[in-house]
């Protein structure tokens, strides 16, 4: 990876930094009493402003015990609602815009004042990601690598909250989108990139692959050459955490190649650096 | 440092009130104010353990034990009196700090005068109140509950009018001064240890038939005029405490539904014990006192009262407070609950065996929530280790890991008394550490049976033994809980062995409940059945090849998941089960059927324990 991005990985990184930017802002403006919706909204404008006309989906907003999925039994209780922001509470940021037909998807988690126990989920998902990485690079089942990221969670004391998901996936793959005029979306995803993960799934049916990474049999091959949008979630008794954010696959034979974050420079990487806890990847990314 | 206890007499109008002063005067000060019918002394077991941080001092109430009595008696003990006398106290051994406030029974009603009138402010920090309401509040209680009587209203009134009787008795004249100066007086020391499994001839002293006598008067003076007329401004100018004996019979605890409407921040703790707590939980009391105390006493606002009431937040971890109803009561359920397990396991020191993972270290996390400390005991020493932070980051006030492996007699032993040495007499204890063992009765070899007995049963009986004798040892109550399960009730041919071990701590539970109950200890046996925990990954399959005990594990992993019941709504019964002192406690829905068809027909039980199960 060293050698540099090509202009298409280049594009992605592009979007997936513009999408990180606007949840860094929204975050900052988060006060106490900014509801969900409002939030979602602010992502929303802050996207809009930035010259994004499609989304692969809407941005979701996840305040206090919604960040765990507490309770969530329908698909509709993803999105956001009017709950109030309070003091010490987490929140998490969720979009995946669509800019000059590249799809990034996002997740940003944080907290409004100090919540020791989410920094302690933030920092415990650097294993994840670095446990990921160096999983996919071994060409290990990806059936297996989740059920491996699920002990770790069980070994962390945590619980999987993307199982929640729709499919329970812990990624799913994002592609180029042709851009059109207009985009259409249905229950806050944008039907294009709807359509291309149909396709790949139709692809994938027929070659025993799947774009949707999860605990079934579906996803029991070694991992497919591609982006995938990578989103480990972490739950501990109503506190929720979780980075989202681009896993390139290629078929390189070199390991190193073979398999690479998109981008180091995102806000909980450097967070990990910041605290000195990312010396040991630095050198092997 | 002087901590012996000095004597003195101080003048409140006529009358001279006999005081005595434990630890340094430069600490903060601590009043505690005694009941009826007791005297100064009822309060020695908390003044001592608390006199080596604080300025204790306690006085007996006029006519109670070498306090002068006013004269006439009639009118004599008006709370407007008792309130001189506090005040006269106060200034005697604190003249320039206010002082925290202890009462209990006939001190607390006391108290909440205190905390209530306007000339106490300033004088008072905080006050807490154990086992006696405000008069004022009582009579709202009762008003409130006769202009709308819904069923469950009237039903909390007969209740408190039948537990009130004595307050009856006590109003007619003469009687009870001759019943207490003649047999009543005699037999009373006898009395209150049987009802309150105390040491007998520790106390009462021997003043009790005149203070008793005396005392008549505080009801007399008082009940009456303020029941029917109580004060509509009666709200606390102090952070309050309320603690809660909830085996009280003279006080029913729902006499305190409405009180933060009076005391608004109020801090509520129960305790599962009777009437007389400075006597029978010194210790839990003594802390609960010096933690109140001690957040008060930096000059800390509401703000701060919050703060140490964090572990009542609902969901500590969402960060958020709970929703409160006008009454003060959290809404929901699980808000309720929440509430109970921290006025009840706040500061108490818990013992989780099997912490490391699943249900051991769900009830950890259920514990550290509810604010109690925590001891988290594993083989695996980072698991132990593990569970620990995390229940420091949910809210423990502290919390440790202590590496052992149950079955280990000796290693339990070193357990039991390092813990004793350095964390102190454990309150609850959970015996939860289990393994799996699965397999027909032919192909489990000896030493498969001895592995799962060592761990499942004798981890338990080591556990019971080392720690039941520290509780007993300290006399103030305590509880254990016994991690048995579903299959101790439901026979079935592919769980012989762990069956039987699980059989065993049932009945184990059982026996020691009946036991232990005369030292007020506790014991449950909980049942929880199929719950996704890692006991299938690591369960052994007996006389399987070694792929083929893989494919086993995986396939009961995969079952158990599909099951997907969380160790989380175990923990939660155990607090609950700790809770209500239950005896045994099945979790899962099938755990609670199967009991009953054990129940109902053994038979069909039977017949189903023929099924293999398809793995």
């Amino acid at each position: 990876m060293a050698g540099g991005l090509s202009a298409e990985l280049h594009g992605f990184q592009a979007v997936q930094r513009l999408a990180y930017e606007c949840a860094e802002t929204v975050a900052a403006q988060l006060r106490p009493g900014t509801t969900e919706r409002e939030a979602a909204r602010a992502m929303r404008t802050e996207a809009v402003e930035r010259g994004v006309r499609d989304w692969f989906h809407l941005p979701f907003a996840w305040f206090g015990d919604r960040t765990a999925f507490a309770g969530f039994k329908l698909p509709t209780q993803f999105f956001p609602t009017n709950r109030p922001l309070e003091p010490g509470m987490p929140f998490i940021l969720d979009m995946a815009p669509v800019h000059g037909g590249f799809t990034a998807d996002i997740g940003y988690s944080g907290s409004l004042g100090p919540n020791p126990l989410h920094d302690r989920l933030m920092t415990d998902l650097r294993e994840h990601r670095e446990f990921i990485l160096h999983q996919v690079r071994q060409r290990r089942s990806l059936r297996h690598i989740y059920e491996d990221v699920d002990r770790l969670m069980g070994r962390q004391g945590y619980e999987n909250r993307h199982r929640a998901y729709p499919f329970g996936v812990i990624a799913h793959k994002v592609d180029r989108v042709r851009e059109r005029r207009w985009s259409p979306h249905i229950a806050g995803f944008g039907t294009q990139s709807l359509r291309g993960l149909a396709k790949d799934a139709l692809h994938g049916h027929r070659d025993g692959w799947s774009p949707l990474w999860s605990r079934y049999r579906m996803s029991d091959h070694p991992p497919h050459p591609g982006l995938w949008a990578v989103e480990p979630h972490l739950g501990f008794r109503g506190t929720g955490a979780k980075f989202e954010e681009i896993l390139v696959v290629t078929d390189s034979a070199d390991p190193e190649e073979s398999a690479f974050w998109l981008d180091d420079e995102l806000p909980h990487v450097k967070r990990w650096k910041e605290a000195g806890l990312f010396a040991t990847t630095k050198g092997e990314a | 440092m002087t901590s012996e206890p000095r004597e003195r007499l101080v003048r409140s109008g006529d009358i001279e009130l006999c005081t005595v002063e434990y630890g340094a005067t430069a600490h903060p000060t601590i009043v505690l104010v005694h009941g009826y019918p007791d005297s100064k002394e009822v309060w020695n077991p908390v003044a001592e353990r608390l006199a080596d941080r604080f300025h204790v001092v306690l006085y007996d109430v006029r006519g109670h034990g070498r306090s002068s009595a006013p004269t006439p008696l009639r009118g004599g003990f008006r709370l407007e009196k008792l309130t001189d006398d506090f005040l006269a106290v106060a200034d005697a051994v604190s003249p320039d700090r206010p002082v925290h406030l202890v009462g209990h029974d006939w001190g607390s009603v006391q108290g909440w005068e205190f905390a209530i009138v306007g000339r106490t402010e300033g004088r008072m920090a905080s006050f807490t109140s154990i086992s006696g309401p405000s008069l004022d509040h009582f009579g709202h209680w009762i008003k409130q509950r006769l202009k709308r009587p819904t069923p469950r209203g009237t039903a909390q009134l007969l209740g408190q009018g039948a537990k009130s009787w004595y307050v009856y008795a006590l109003h007619t004249p003469v009687l009870p001064e001759l019943a207490w100066r003649g047999t009543l007086g005699r037999q009373w020391p006898k009395l209150l240890a049987r009802a309150e499994r105390l040491d007998p001839g520790a106390y009462p002293t021997d003043s009790l038939p005149q203070d008793a006598a005396h005392g008549t008067w505080l009801y007399r003076d008082n009940v009456r005029p303020r029941l029917r007329h109580p004060r509509d401004d009666s709200y606390a100018h102090v952070p309050v405490q309320l603690i809660t004996p909830i085996g009280d019979p003279f006080l029913s605890p729902r006499l305190y539904d409405d009180l933060e409407r009076w005391a608004p921040g109020l801090r509520r703790r129960t305790l599962p014990t009777k009437h007389w707590v400075p006597r029978t939980r010194p210790d839990q009391l003594a802390e609960w006192i010096s933690e109140f105390v001690t957040t008060h006493e930096d000059g800390a606002g509401p703000s701060a009262s919050t703060a140490a009431n964090g572990a009542v937040r609902a969901g500590s971890g969402a960060g958020g407070s709970p929703r409160r109803a006008r009454s003060g009561r959290p809404a929901t359920r699980s808000a309720r609950d929440k509430a109970a397990y921290a006025e009840r396991f706040a500061g108490q020191l818990v013992l989780v065996t099997g912490a490391g993972s699943g249900i051991g270290r769900a009830t950890s996390f259920a514990f550290a929530e509810a604010g109690a400390c925590v001891i988290a005991v594993d083989r695996d020493a980072e698991a132990a280790g593990r569970t620990a932070e995390l229940s420091r980051l949910v809210g423990a006030p502290d919390a440790w890991a202590e590496t052992a492996d149950v079955s280990d007699e000796q290693a339990m032993e070193k357990l039991a008394a390092r813990v004793a040495a350095e964390y102190g007499v454990v309150d609850v204890l959970v015996n939860n550490a289990g393994i799996g063992l699965s397999g027909s009765f032919l192909d489990t070899s000896t030493e498969d049976w001895r592995k799962v007995l060592d761990v499942n049963l004798w981890g338990v009986i080591h556990g019971c033994r080392l720690f039941a004798q520290q509780m007993v040892d300290r006399g103030q109550g305590g509880h254990i809980v016994n991690t048995a399960s579903a299959a101790a009730y439901q026979p079935s041919r592919a769980l012989p062995a762990y069956s039987t071990s699980k059989a065993a701590v049932l009945m184990l539970s059982e026996c020691l409940r009946a036991e232990l109950s005369a030292h007020d200890i506790g014991v449950t046996a909980i049942c929880p059945g199929l719950v996704n925990t890692n006991i299938t990954a690591t369960a052994r399959f007996a006389g399987v090849s070694d792929s083929e005990q893989e494919r086993l594990r995986a396939r009961s992993s995969r079952l158990y998941r599909i099951r997907n019941y969380p160790p989380e709504k175990v923990a939660d019964a155990v607090l609950g089960a700790v809770l209500r002192n239950a005896a045994v406690v099945p979790v899962t829905p099938e755990a609670r059927g199967a009991q009953l068809l054990a129940r109902l027909s053994p038979k069909a039980l039977r017949a189903m324990a023929r099924i293999d199960p398809p793995l």
